[in-house]
């Protein structure tokens, strides 16, 4: 049988350069080697590696015991993780889009969210929901949407979405030890992007946003595929004399209002790009914490970078004028930098 | 891993069939055809057609000019047996592979291809056609189907709805509530599942224990197995389950036995996950052949008429190829419209930035 990249490796111990993709399936596999209790759940993660190959070789090395490929019924296995995960396992659960997360919902947020309150903390579901979403893979618009807001609204559930292979890492493992039920949310355009992990046990702790790259004169926030963008265009502005901060948010629920607030604090000006709507998206939420937590350090309103607010396009051109991009959150840089009447500070010539 | 050994390679129990594979006309109890010549010869041609034109996409696809292409190869008969049943005033709710019953509801073929072009979201008018528009997200439609009988059953309309979905989808939720549904109001639907033996790479027994079309008796309804390589059974179990629709007799599930014999869609490659020798055995069945050998066997066409059948499938390949290179991109404010059916303040306001956005660039602006 054919093997793609992703496949059985070596234990990694020493920091290297991996895919988003490897690192979340070094980390699956780590995990089920550490713990028996993992067990994963999906359409298409056995025989067929999961539709993005996360799980390639790991029905080979772990046997149907430990890895199943489910019926295509998205609510029913996701209900009988949450059964599985009441009896002490840890079903770490492939949704193979976040788009079919919504034939699972009531699981999700009725049960999987709700149970260890609604009975009395005698039960936990310790389950994760993997899961990928985002556009920009002209996959038309019930295959591209960016649907972590719903979650991360919802008490009892936690929702992480790493931006790196780095947290990839640290975050998968987090969420499978965790005893609350975690959605993992991919992103299917990271898959092939490139970072530096830690080797040996890394742990990213749930609820800690990163700064990805420090700065002084404006706060960029964001998370998953978006978090890259708003780092690339960061790195881009320093030739001009701009110095921007950046908060990969990493985790949605909880969400780390200290390390955002504080960033918002110090720079006096905030942006966020986020790759869903932008009526009652996460950028609302954001916008929010800061009027909250810094609204006096502002010398401008908090601004949002969003897509278009239509069903994604799947057109080529039409889904990529719909997405937020790099060049969208540098004008609304511009526009809030020249508001303020900003400064550029003098850039030593560089060596070109 | 693949499956343990080649599935269909045996008739299954129960199948009704009415032709061979070699081409032979055989009876059956409850099912039986009369067919002139002249109306074999035009299912024959159908189904080259569409064979033509599916073949087309693919290569289409593999061109870079289709983002997407989900083959119809193999299910032929099981397509236009049942799509030629319908009467104009029947419904049809496809899933995404129901190019055949598409011809059948003449939507013409360029139209399945502009959608997955991405230059249009289905061009087709569905209450023109009767046919629905393609749905992806697995087995939404049946619900879609069943409410919409309801509605005609509620006209008191001389009318059936038929609707498509995969052995995948059967194990969905909304499709067994589908069943519930049109089983308790007695709904005039018929469930047409084609059965391809795959739903991606899962077998059919990952979705069920039991042959499909015994679900139905669960749910209270009469569910029948027709080999869907065959298009007279087909066609003939269809219209029976139609006409009982029409009369008040409720739903049918028909379990078409086919077989993809491509892969899933063009992102698949399904050597990965299934034997050779499956194919192989599937290849013996095929639903265009057998037409083709009782066509000769009874002399009810000639070569001649075999070569005219051919040379209008290439002439219609060219001629959806041309039409689909030729399609013009959409518009860049056309993902503003019809979101809503009356305008909104929101997306008028973010329309208007766009297209000043875009007047930026014609005035020779920077990105
Ligand atoms: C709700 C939902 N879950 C998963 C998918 C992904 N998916 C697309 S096609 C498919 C297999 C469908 O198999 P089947 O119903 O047998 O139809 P076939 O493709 O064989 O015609 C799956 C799992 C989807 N589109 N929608
Ligand atoms: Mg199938």
């Amino acid at each position: 049988m054919g093997r793609t990249t992703v496949g059985r490796t070596a234990e990694q111990t020493a920091e290297q350069a991996v895919t988003y993709r490897q690192a979340l399936h070094d980390t699956l596999r780590a995990e089920m080697l550490r713990d028996e209790d993992v067990l994963l759940l999906g359409e298409e993660i056995g025989v067929f590696e999961g539709s993005y190959k996360i799980t390639a070789g790991l029905l080979d090395e772990f046997g149907p015991r430990r890895v199943r490929d489910t019926p295509i019924c998205e609510e029913g296995f996701v209900g009988a993780a949450i059964g599985a995960a009441m009896l002490g396992l840890r079903p770490v659960v492939e949704i193979m889009t976040i788009n079919f997360s919504l034939l699972a919902i009531d699981q999700i947020v009725n049960h999987a969210a709700k149970m260890r309150a609604m009975f009395g903390g005698q039960v936990s579901v310790p389950m994760v929901i993997r899961t990928p979403g985002g556009g920009g893979q002209q996959l038309a618009a019930t295959h591209s949407q960016n649907l972590e807001v719903f979650y991360a609204h919802v008490p009892g559930l936690k929702v992480v979405a790493p931006s790196t292979p780095a947290d990839a890492k640290g975050l998968l493992a987090s969420a499978v030890r965790d005893d609350d039920p975690v959605l993992f949310l991919e992103n299917l355009a990271l898959y092939n992007t490139k970072g530096v992990v830690p080797g040996g046990d890394h742990i990213v702790r749930i609820g800690t946003a990163a700064v990805a790259k420090e700065g002084s004169d404006l706060t960029l926030v964001a998370y998953s595929r978006a978090a890259v963008i708003a780092h690339d265009v960061a790195r881009r502005l320093e030739d001009e004399g701009v110095s921007a901060e950046v908060i990969d948010l990493r985790s949605l629920r909880p969400l780390d209002r200290a390390t955002v607030c504080a960033s918002a604090r110090k720079t006096g000006r905030a942006i966020v790009l986020e790759d869903d709507w932008l009526s009652y998206g996460i950028g609302a939420e954001i916008a929010a914490t800061i009027a909250e937590g810094a609204f006096d350090y502002l010398d401008a309103p908090v601004r949002r970078v969003a897509a278009a607010e239509v069903p994604l396009p799947y057109a080529k051109p039409l889904e990529l004028a719909a997405l937020p991009d790099a060049a969208a959150l540098t004008r609304v840089i511009r526009e809030v930098l020249e508001a303020t009447r900003f400064v550029p500070r003098r850039v030593p010539s560089s060596q070109g | 891993m693949t499956a343990d050994a080649p599935r269909g390679v045996d008739a299954p129990p129960d199948l009704v069939q009415l032709l061979t594979p070699e081409g032979e006309r055989v009876d059956h109890p409850d099912y039986d055809i009369e067919l002139t010549a002249e109306e074999v010869r035009s299912l024959y041609r159908d189904l080259v057609l569409v064979r033509r034109v599916d073949l087309e996409a693919v290569a289409l696809q593999r061109q870079g000019e289709l983002g997407l292409w989900a083959s119809l190869l193999g299910q032929e008969a099981a397509q236009i047996g049942s799509g030629r049943a319908l009467t104009t005033a029947d419904m049809a709710f496809p899933t995404y592979r129901e190019h055949g019953v598409a011809w059948c509801r003449d939507v013409d073929p360029v139209k399945l291809l502009g959608m997955f072009r991405g230059v249009n979201h289905g061009g087709w008018d569905p209450a023109e056609h009767n046919f629905h528009l393609y749905t992806i997200v697995i087995g939404s439609q049946t619900l879609h189907a069943v409410g919409y009988a309801m509605g005609v059953q509620r006209d008191g309309a001389d009318a059936a709805t038929i609707v498509y979905f995969g052995d995948g989808a059967s194990a969905q939720g909304d499709v067994n509530e589908a069943f519930i549904w049109a089983s308790v109001f007695n709904a005039p639907v018929v469930f047409f599942c084609q059965n391809n033996q795959w739903a991606i790479s899962q077998p059919m027994e990952r979705q069920t224990k039991i042959p499909l079309y015994q679900r139905a008796s669960g749910f209270g309804f009469p569910g029948v197995r027709v080999d869907g390589n065959d298009v007279f059974a087909c066609l003939a179990v269809t219209r029976q389950a139609l006409r009982n629709a029409r009369e008040g007799q409720g739903p049918t599930l028909i379990e078409a036995y086919t077989y993809r014999m491509g892969a899933h869609t063009t992102s698949d490659d399904p050597t990965r996950y299934r034997l050779a020798d499956e194919l192989e055995a599937w290849k013996l069945k095929d639903p265009i052949e057998r037409v083709k050998a009782y066509l000769f066997k009874n002399q009810f066409a000639d070569q001649e008429f075999f070569d005219k059948v051919d040379a209008e499938a290439d002439a219609l390949g060219k001629d959806v190829r041309a039409r689909c290179l030729a399609m013009p991109d959409p518009k860049p404010g056309a993902m503003f419209q019809h979101v809503y059916t009356e305008p909104h303040a929101l997306l008028d306001e973010e329309r208007e930035q766009y297209l000043t956005y875009l007047a930026g660039f014609e005035a020779g602006g920077e990105r």
